[in-house]
This record gives C-alpha cells, structure tokens and sequence, in this order.
C-alpha cells in the first residue's frame, strides 16, 4: 500500500478527535494509579498538534518534517512523562521517513517499529512493568515477525495490533513496576494502565484510518 | 470542586502572568518561552546559576522559589507535570553566567527524562555545563535500599536552600551538586493525606478517602501511601511520620537538625504548629536541638488537605547554608 504526507496529517487529525472522546475514559484509568490527569494531558498535546496542522504543516509534503514537528510540538506543550516518550517515537518513526512524500509498506513497518522501540527505550521499561511498553513491545515483535514473513503492511499491522491489544489488556491483571503508580503494589491489580491504552488507541486509530482511507491494492 | 479561574486551559499562563506582574523586581519571563522564568536581578560572573522546576500546582513550588540566595531559574510545567525541555533550555541558556547550572528537582519518571533532554541539548547545542541533584525525601515512597527510587516532596526545599546558598558562596558547579547530594542524604520527610484535590481541567478528585480516614505515606501528586486507615491524633499522626523518619535516618542526641512542617494547601496553620509542637516534643526528648523550624505551606498539591514533617540533619556547612538569606516572593529569610 502507499501512504502519503497528506494521509499522515489526516490521521493525527483523526488522533485528535479520538483523544478528545477518550479524554475522561484516559483520566478515570489514572485517577487508580496516578494522578487522572492522562486524558488532559494527551488533550493538551494532540490540540497543539492540531495547531500545527493547520498552520505551519499545511504544505508540508515532507513525511519526516511532518513527524518531528508533530513529536516536537508534543513534546513542548506537554512536558510530564508521556511528552518525551511519545515524543521520542514520533521523532524515532520520522527518521526513517524523512524526506519522503509518499512511503510504502516497507517504511510503514519500519516506521511503526521505530515508534515503538523508541518509546521502550526513552522509557526504560520492561513488558510486565504496567506501562505504554505492554502494548507497545508485543505490537512491535509481532510487526516485525509477520511483515518479514509476508511482506505485507496491512496484515502485519492488524496483527500486530491485536498483539498490542492483550498486551494493554493484561496490564490490568499485573503489579505496577514504574512511574508514580509503583507504589501502589497489589493495589495496582485490576487497573488498566492509561498509558498503555493511549498507546493502544494510537495504533487502533491507525488501524481504522488503513482501513477506510486507502485502497486495498491486490 | 469550586475554583476561581476563567477557562482551565489557561490557567497556567494566567497565574505566570499575575506572578510577574506581581513581582517584576524579582521575576520575568524569558520572552523565548512563557514557561521559562529568571531572575531580574543581575547575578555575579561567574556564579553557577541554579534551576529548579517540576510541575505547576505546588505553589509556592517552584517558582516561588526564585529570588537572591536560592534560585536563578525556574522552569514551569503544566499541572503536577514536569515541564518541557524547551523552557528547561530557556531558563538554562538565560541564568549560566559562565560557571554552568545545576538543575534541582524532584526524583519523578517525566523530571528525570525532561530535565535529562534539556542538559543533554545545554551540552551540545549551547556548550553549557549542567549539573544536576534529585530530590528522593520522601521515606514513604521506597525502602532504605532502594532510596534512589524515592519520590521527592517538601525536603525539595531543603535542598534549593542549601544548593541556592551554596552558589551564593560562590562554588564551583562540582561544589554545589555536592552540597545539593548532601542536603538530600541528610534530608527525610513522609506525609499524611486527609482529602484529594482535584485538577482545575477535570474537576474530578485525584483520590478517595472516606470523611473519617487518612492515608499515611501520601504523594503530593495523591500517589497512594503505605496505608489507608481511620484519621488519629495529631499527636498519634506526627508520633507515626517523625519515628518513621528517624528510623530511616539515624539523627543522635546533640546533633542539630532543621524542621519543616508543610501543608499541603489546605490545611490550616492551626494544625500544622499543633504538629510542630509534637515533632518538638519527640526531638527534645531524644535530645535533638532543633536548630531552626520552618511551619506553612511549603511545596503544596493544589487544595489538598494534609501534612508532611521533613528533618535534615545539620553539619557545620549545612548549617551555613540554612542561615543564608533569601528573598523570594513567597519566601523571605532574614
């Protein structure tokens, strides 16, 4: 499949729409292991984000400008700990797009692989630790695994997805290990980790943008 | 939860506002970023400048701890949230005055990783030397062993005093990060939660607690606590944070420390000094002298309702820095 700079900023349009439906659900999770303020803090990135878009990106055919000024712009509106992180992938994804107008399959799975591994590393977390990094880290092996076997984003992606999928979900049956929510220990259990449903989100609303803005080739 | 604001978006950059407004012999926004605010006063040539930041919320924290003898810079972050590299790097770039900055705050997963990019972007970008002490008081948030993963709360001020002063003295930037580390070693507090607060965007209370408990070990964040139990004394209350804080902490008899009794924005000076009076009580009979005792809102959590007690141990250069004075708006020592 193809994918253009132009889709790009259709999508993080589509992440902002998302976030602000899912501001309160995202601040409910935190407010059992934080502080409940998640929802507000994606709201506040992604609606500066929006910003950009509308303004300094309007021309912008470059998929790699496109991406660090979307993880920049985060980064500067949002501080906290979810800024560098997500920040950090989007920048880590842009590399490898960078002066790219339109990308294929390759680089849709490069990119993605990018984003997640880069978010693990700012991050320093493990699977199991109860963070973005449970969905994320099983989205990026199952990525990875199928892509090379098939070559195709699509089907790679919407696996890689469901992978992500359990990882979020089974942050609710585990100990919290990082952040301000570590100390919570067996109180913990039960809570699904906001980040690592925000981080799910952003890959399901990718999911969904695939699905119903670009042709199906083949 | 009733608030006086206009749109809660703003109301960070509108407190900014009134601050400097407020205070522009003391205070001013670097015009690169309105989250980026410095001293106005002249500082010396040579002298390492000091940065403090974290989230904003904890008023008189952070910002209010700008002004001569404690810090240079302050970097605000949106609500409870560390702030951006960006006004980290305005603030750095504005107060080196050749001998580099030591960034101070507390030991949080967003501090570490923003405070992190903005020295590593100093270095690269601006050739400026950045140092940098972490505050991890709180006896509460993880065991001795493992102190490099405690949280910080109000022994943070303990720690901007005696690094604010040491670069007064006029340290080397090595000089100040040690006096900081020390003042850190030397500093343990722990807290106790009787009501949540609840952030202007959301309106919603950050924890639970029944109208007849308490969490003791509480976050100023609202982390949760060692335990949840039904409210007890002061005396009972004060008894539990300063035993498990000496416990942590071995302070002998003749030795000096300094106290810090710190509301946590709600609570009225009334309960605080009917705390202070306890810790008193339990230093003087294990013969501590108590060399000189801070009581008020220090390092706040918005509305919250509740308290922490913090002691740092005294040495002779400990105790020099404590004396320095300070005058910032929403601290002055004479």
């Amino acid at each position: 499949m193809e994918f253009s700079a132009n889709q790009f900023k259709s999508y993080y349009k589509e992440i902002i729409s998302m976030v602000e439906e899912e501001k309160n659900y995202l601040c409910e999770l935190d407010r059992k292991l934080g502080d409940g303020d998640h929802g507000v803090t994606m709201s506040i990135g992604w609606q500066a984000v929006d910003e950009k878009i509308d303004n300094e990106l309007v021309e912008e055919e470059d998929c790699g400008k496109i991406n660090i000024m979307v993880g920049k712009t985060f980064l500067n509106a949002v501080g906290s700990s979810v800024g560098p992180l997500y920040a950090t992938g989007f920048m880590r994804g842009a590399k490898v797009v960078k002066g790219k107008s339109v990308i294929g399959d390759n680089d849709l799975a490069e990119f993605w692989i990018a984003f997640a591994r880069g978010i693990q590393e700012r991050g320093q977390a493990e699977v199991g630790d109860k963070t973005m990094v449970d969905t994320l880290e099983p989205f990026a092996d199952k990525l990875e695994s199928v892509f090379a076997e098939t070559k195709d984003f699509r089907i790679a992606f919407n696996e890689a997805v469901e992978a992500g999928e359990k990882g979020m979900q089974y942050t609710k049956d585990i100990v919290s290990k990082k952040g301000r929510s570590s100390r919570l220990g067996e109180r913990s259990i039960g809570a699904q980790d906001p980040g690592a449903t925000s981080a799910y989100l952003i890959l399901a609303t990718f999911q969904n943008f695939i699905k119903s803005h670009t042709a199906q080739v083949g | 939860m009733k608030k006086l604001m206009n749109d809660s978006k703003d109301i960070v950059e509108e407190m900014i506002e009134g601050y400097v407004k407020a205070h522009p012999d003391i205070i001013r926004q670097v015009p690169e970023n309105a989250r980026a605010l410095v001293t106005s006063q002249e500082t010396r040539e040579n002298k390492v400048g000091i940065l403090v930041g974290g989230g904003s919320g904890h008023e008189p924290g952070f910002m209010g701890y700008v002004g001569s003898g404690m810090a240079d810079g302050v970097a605000v972050g949106n609500i409870f949230a560390s702030p951006s590299p960006d006004p980290i790097l305005e603030v750095t770039k504005n107060i080196d005055k050749g001998a580099g900055v030591v960034y101070l705050y507390g030991n949080y997963a967003g501090d570490v990783m923003n405070f992190g990019m903005a020295a590593e972007m100093a270095d690269l970008e601006e050739d400026i030397q950045v140092g940098m002490a972490l505050a991890t008081d709180d006896v509460a948030s993880a065991p001795k062993e493992e102190k490099e993963k405690r949280r910080g709360i109000a022994g943070e001020f303990f720690i901007f005093k005696a690094a604010g002063a040491a670069a007064d003295f006029g340290y080397s930037l090595e000089e100040v990060v040690r006096v900081a580390n020390k003042a850190n070693d030397n500093t343990r507090s722990m807290g106790v939660g009787l009501s949540p607060c609840s952030l202007p965007q959301t309106g919603e209370p950050s924890f639970v607690l029944g109208e007849d408990e308490m969490e003791i070990g509480l976050g100023h964040h609202g982390e949760p606590g060692l335990e949840k139990g039904k409210i007890e004394s002061a005396d009972s209350v004060t008894d539990r944070l300063v035993n498990d804080i000496l416990e942590d902490i071995e302070i002998n008899s003749g030795e000096k420390v300094a106290v810090l009794v710190n509301g946590l924005g709600s609570t009225p000076r009334m309960e605080l000094y009917v705390m202070y009076r306890r810790v008193e009580q339990i230093l003087n009979e294990r013969g501590i002298d108590i060399y000189r005792s801070y009581v008020g809102d220090y390092i706040t959590s918005l509305e919250m309702g509740g308290a922490s007690v913090t002691l740092m141990k005294l040495d002779d250069e400990l105790e020099e820095a404590i004396d320095h004075p300070v005058n910032c708006p929403m601290f002055v020592q004479k």
